[in-house]
């Protein structure tokens, strides 16, 4: 297959190839972080996950549109305002979710599935009467467009290196605000024994409330990101969700460690075997290794222990 | 719902022939004159009975036909422009007098992008509403899921998409492209101007890109003296490319043939543009990316690649121009209009002058009297209904541009033949 490539087209192909794994990791842990603190930390299988990503990604082209209308000169920083605007407004609609909808399914979580699933279902129609059927276009600043030649054959995608920081900064702000602050504290005790949490005085549906509007926020933000790389429009939430679950089930619901083992993993295997094999047959292997491992350890990679 | 009209078939036998007879004494010099746009002679409006002997829903004021498409699900990004030009072009026949001076009133159903519901939806219509005809459908799998309902309880669909072919039906009227009129006229052209030999087929993995890169394989094999250096099919809404774009930097061809569709479009040229590959520079032929996905993906993302298709809203004739604008007055200045929904514009007109050329509603006639129907105010110039029911058309390819328009680049000279069983290429 590669006789009739030199030495140095090979080597930055795969030096390439490296890179495309890592983009695809990182977009991976970043639909995923969302989704794994509020599967992992309060048990709710959000089927809407995709829908609270696109509706950050309509945030992005709003405020992408208000820019080039209104503020035209500023036009090249608008994303970061976008991602921080995407952030809040999917946060308080995970919030107003909770509260209306999610409370009163804690004792239940199976049902959190179906309800979550028809929440979807909802989100999904109203996009489509509100902001119309059809895919927008989100136009980014023009030095986020293209790539950085490091060799004459090696490019670099700025909107990969973009996502890949993007993905470092929100990893480890989760990480410090579930291990290092006093509110993740409060999220872990009310995961672990949420009578006892009550009992010494944690306001455990504040937490809950807020955990859910963290993770969708998270959502929010992934969303706003993957305008640059894919579609927006009223069902591109469902190109997402199928990803999601998988790299949060398999990295064992209840670890941050866990699903960034797992997108890792997951990533690698699929994007070197898209190189080899074709695109379909790619997915297919990567589901059946998920699916032969997760039958030896139906617990996912990594477990923390809980007492039930 | 029921039908409002009286059902004719619910006469007595002998009644009925009564009427028939009565009624086709004044009809008989109504069929001679069917000029398009002529409606003196229609000035005297042939009886209910004689125009409808099979029970269809059609009164002495009016004619009902069914539009079936997807308005929810995934499929709506696509199908809505559809809907979009059979409305106007209904709205047209009737300011014009409509049809066997019957105005059309349509009953709108929702595939929601599902194909048993776009089933259950035509047997609906033909059944409880006993439409004429049926303006719908999108995708091919929503068509083979019609296909039986049609054939069982007789209707008429008339299918706006360009499709993969190896189909023919009495009862389908196929006004989009069949996948050989599509794809050789363009390959030719890429070869020709280009030079192109050596070919990278990427699509998404279902039968329409599958059947079609099957077509070009052998077409760039066979005639062209060409090669494949590649074929890659994605799962339906994948987002991820970066793999399958290192190879094809790797491989390097003169050409990326593309039939990549939905959400994944979106992605893949996305991430072309962001990979660095200048598509002014790298030739990309695509068969799947009309005005209405450029939208989506973005015309800083598409433009300088090639669209290979048998109309473009950029046309510049007469009957496009008053098409245009039109389209524009009815649903809005920033609408645009892709190949899918001119030939779901074509639809209801040639079904129009179908039903005047037969004289009659009824199903069977208008399957026998749509070979040789000719519309030449068709926006992407004359089209004209072959035996097999599929149109002769013109294949176009267009070069984009940043504003997501086409600047047409080539036209085959004439009228290709649909040829829907094409032998050599299966």
């Amino acid at each position: 297959m590669f006789s009739e490539y030199s030495l140095t087209e090979l080597s930055s192909i795969f030096l390439m190839q490296g890179f495309a794994g890592l983009i695809l990791f990182s977009v991976f842990l970043l639909m995923a972080l969302g989704l794994a603190i509020i599967f992992g930390q309060m048990g709710v299988i959000n089927m809407a996950h995709g829908e609270f990503m696109i509706l950050g990604a309509y945030v992005t082209y709003f405020t992408s549109q208000f820019f080039l209308n209104f503020i035209p000169g500023l036009f090249g920083i608008y994303f970061f305002i976008a991602m921080i605007l995407a952030f809040f407004v999917t946060g308080a609609l995970g919030m107003a979710v909770e509260w209306l909808m999610i409370r009163r399914l804690y004792k239940r979580p199976l049902d959190t599935l179906l309800a979550t699933w028809g929440l979807s279902l909802i989100l999904q129609q109203l996009y489509r009467t509100v902001f119309g059927p059809r895919e927008v276009g989100v136009e980014l600043p023009s030095w986020m467009m293209g790539s950085l030649p490091v060799t004459e054959v090696v490019e670099v995608q700025i909107n990969g290196l973009f996502v890949m920081g993007l993905t470092i900064a929100i990893t480890v702000a989760v990480a410090v605000l579930m291990y290092k602050s006093s509110w993740g504290k409060q999220v872990r005790a009310v995961v672990q024994n949420r009578v006892m949490a009550g009992a010494v005085g944690i306001n455990t549906e504040k937490v809950d409330r807020y955990t859910f509007g963290l993770g969708c926020g998270i959502a929010g933000v992934a969303g706003s990101a993957f305008t640059m790389i894919g579609s927006t429009g009223p069902t591109s939430g469902q190109l997402y969700i199928v990803d999601t679950f998988l790299v949060v089930v398999f990295g064992g619901a209840q670890s941050l460690l866990g699903t960034i083992a797992s997108a890792f993993t997951i990533s690698q295997a699929q994007s070197t075997m898209e190189f080899f094999l074709s695109g379909s047959m790619a997915k297919v292997l990567t589901l059946l290794g998920v699916v032969i491992i997760l039958m030896l350890r139906p617990q996912g990679l990594f477990v923390i222990k809980v007492r039930r | 719902m029921s039908s409002e009209n009286d059902n004719p078939s619910k006469l007595s036998s002998t009644r009925r022939k009564l009427l028939m007879g009565m009624a086709a004494l004044p009809a008989v010099p109504m069929l001679a004159s069917s000029g398009l746009f002529s409606s003196p002679a229609y000035a005297q409006t042939p009886a209910t009975s004689a125009v409808n002997t099979t029970g269809l829903a059609v009164t002495d004021t009016e004619v009902t036909v069914g539009i079936l498409h997807s308005v929810t699900g995934t499929m709506a990004i696509s199908e809505t422009g559809s809907v979009q030009a059979e409305k106007l072009a209904i709205e047209q026949i009737n300011a014009m007098g409509g049809v066997l001076g019957r105005k059309i009133k349509y009953i709108q159903e929702d595939g929601a992008s599902d194909w048993p519901t776009f089933a259950e939806k035509a047997k609906k219509l033909l059944v409880n509403d006993k439409v004429a005809a049926v303006m719908g459908c999108w995708t091919s799998a929503s068509r083979k899921a019609v296909l039986p309902v049609f054939e069982q309880y007789n209707g008429m669909l008339y299918y706006p998409t360009f499709y993969e072919g190896l189909e023919q039906s009495k009862n389908v009227i196929y006004t989009g492209q069949e996948a050989t009129q599509q794809i050789l006229a363009g390959l030719d052209w890429v070869n020709k101007t280009k030079s192109a030999k050596s070919f990278y087929l990427i699509g998404s993995d279902y039968i329409w890109p599958r059947t079609s890169m099957k077509i070009a394989r052998k077409h760039i094999e066979a005639h062209l003296g060409g090669k494949v250096s590649g074929e890659e099919y994605f799962p339906l809404g994948h987002t991820q490319f970066n793999s399958v774009i290192n190879k094809i930097k790797l491989t390097k061809p003169d050409v990326i043939y593309a039939a990549v569709v939905g959400g994944s479009n979106v992605a893949f040229y996305k991430q072309l543009k962001a990979a660095g590959i200048d598509l002014n520079k790298q030739t990309l032929l695509t068969i799947s990316v009309t005005e209405d996905e450029i939208d989506g993906i973005g015309g800083e993302n598409f433009a300088g690649a090639y669209s290979c298709m048998k109309y473009f809203q950029s046309l510049d004739n007469p009957n496009n121009k008053d098409f245009v604008a039109a389209f524009k007055k009815m649903w809005g200045e920033k609408t645009v209009i892709g190949d899918v929904t001119q030939a779901a514009y074509l639809g209801p007109w040639l079904w129009k002058l179908t039903v005047e050329k037969a004289g009659s509603f009824d199903v069977d006639k208008i399957a026998e009297a749509s070979a040789g129907i000719e519309f030449p105010k068709a926006p992407e110039g004359y089209v004209k209904i072959h035996p097999n029911h599929h149109l002769w058309s013109k294949t176009r390819v267009g070069q984009a541009q940043l504003d997501g328009q086409f600047k047409v680049v080539f036209e085959t000279p004439e009228l290709i033949e649909p040829d829907p069983f094409p032998k050599g290429y299966q």
